[in-house]
């Protein structure tokens, strides 16, 4: 019952964190957590019924940064040290199901096919937005989970309020009707990662016209990865692709990663 | 986990027995993360991955001994030395910690 119930959350992809008693009193004993308590109640026991809540709360913790990890406590939930003397311990597997990760890709032209490939093998929910009904078809790109004809800001009003440190938002189009409000829009959002794609020239200009709107601040200017990618040598839209995709992994976990926004001379020699 | 959803229904749908498999901890370098899962039904047959491919037959062994056994789970490590529980190793030189147990919840 609970590995159906396991199952059908991680398909719908909402978050769900399943705790399992790995060494200790009830080896094997399960509990599985939402955040959506009202909805979704806890399901199963460790064991004990002051642990199970000492535990789900933990969880929950564990849950909202996307971690997974080992938790010991004592058989009714004990945490702090004295208490835990002269127990036995039990050790708790804490396991987080976070939704994917999403993707939004601003410009449906040929590095858009390419990227959403690739990203759909790092596991991102990809969604693909241009305003032009003719090139933004599922036909064209049927590897995405959605393809909506529309202008960025709505895209952004809408799924802006989610995204976080583990998303993406690349800008594709070299269309300045486009490009600026999807930065405008990205930029009011936590995602973790904005890439617009351009040449340095590109680059240079759309700074002027960002400024025109207001969009000056260093530390705004500083989140966007312009031009996009790292500085690989990559020519083809798919080399372009693994440049950004790793351009992401590399911000995501803070290495110092040779970023074209981060270098200077020629993207292509 | 997701990855194993779809044989584990399945077995289960035909009535097979199946330990799950789970990375629980790496000591050092390892190919994978905690969370990572295989799965193996009572004919041995093997879905999922906990390394990448150093210590999945030793899995499978170790998680038919306790389908067949009256274990509702236990740690299993593998590391790089000859002297550990098994023969097998990560060549990249880490230790894994995995909970295998059966799949009856």
């Amino acid at each position: 019952m609970i590995y159906a119930a396991l199952a059908d959350r991680i398909r719908g992809n909402k978050p769900t964190v399943l705790l399992t008693v790995i060494d200790g009193p009830n080896t094997g004993s399960t509990l599985l957590v939402s955040p959506d308590q009202r909805r979704f109640p806890t399901l199963g026991t460790l064991g004990d019924e002051e642990l199970d809540r000492v535990a789900a709360r933990d969880a929950l913790g564990e849950l909202e940064a996307g971690r997974t990890s080992v938790r010991s406590y004592g058989p009714s939930g004990q945490v702090t040290p004295e208490d835990l003397v002269d127990t036995p311990t039990v050790r708790v597997f804490v396991e987080s199901f976070s939704p994917p990760p999403q993707m939004i890709i601003f410009g449906a032209v040929d590095f858009t096919a390419a990227l959403a490939r690739v990203a759909k093998v790092l596991g991102y929910y990809v969604t693909v937005c241009d305003a032009r009904e003719m090139f933004a078809t599922k036909r064209r790109f049927p590897m995405a989970d959605e393809v909506v004809v529309t202008w960025p800001m709505p895209v952004l009003a809408e799924r802006g309020p989610d995204l976080g440190a583990r998303d993406a938002v690349c800008i594709l189009t070299h269309d300045p009707k486009f490009d600026v409000p999807a930065i405008q829009g990205a930029l009011a959002t936590s995602v973790g990662y904005i890439g617009v794609m351009g040449s340095r020239k590109t680059h240079a200009k759309r700074l002027e016209r960002l400024a025109e709107v207001g969009i000056t601040k260093p530390t705004d200017l500083a989140r966007l990865m312009s031009p996009i990618g790292l500085d690989i040598g990559s020519r083809t839209p798919e080399e372009t692709a693994i440049s950004i995709c790793a351009e992401i992994i590399g911000k995501r976990v803070g290495r110092d990663v040779p970023s074209l926004a981060n270098t200077c001379g020629p993207i292509h020699r | 986990m997701r990855e194993v959803l779809d044989d584990i229904d399945r077995w289960r749908a035909q009535n097979k027995r199946i330990a799950l498999a789970r990375v629980i901890d790496i000591d050092g370098s390892g190919p994978r993360d905690p969370g990572a899962a295989m799965a193996v039904n009572e004919d041995g047959e093997v879905c999922g991955s906990v390394s990448g491919g150093c210590v999945e037959g030793a899995v499978v062994t170790e998680a038919l001994e306790i389908l067949n056994s009256s274990s509702s789970g236990r740690i299993v490590k593998f590391g790089y030395s000859d002297d550990e529980a098994f023969a097998v190793g990560l060549t990249c030189g880490g230790v894994v910690h995995l909970f295998i147990q059966p799949l009856n919840w």
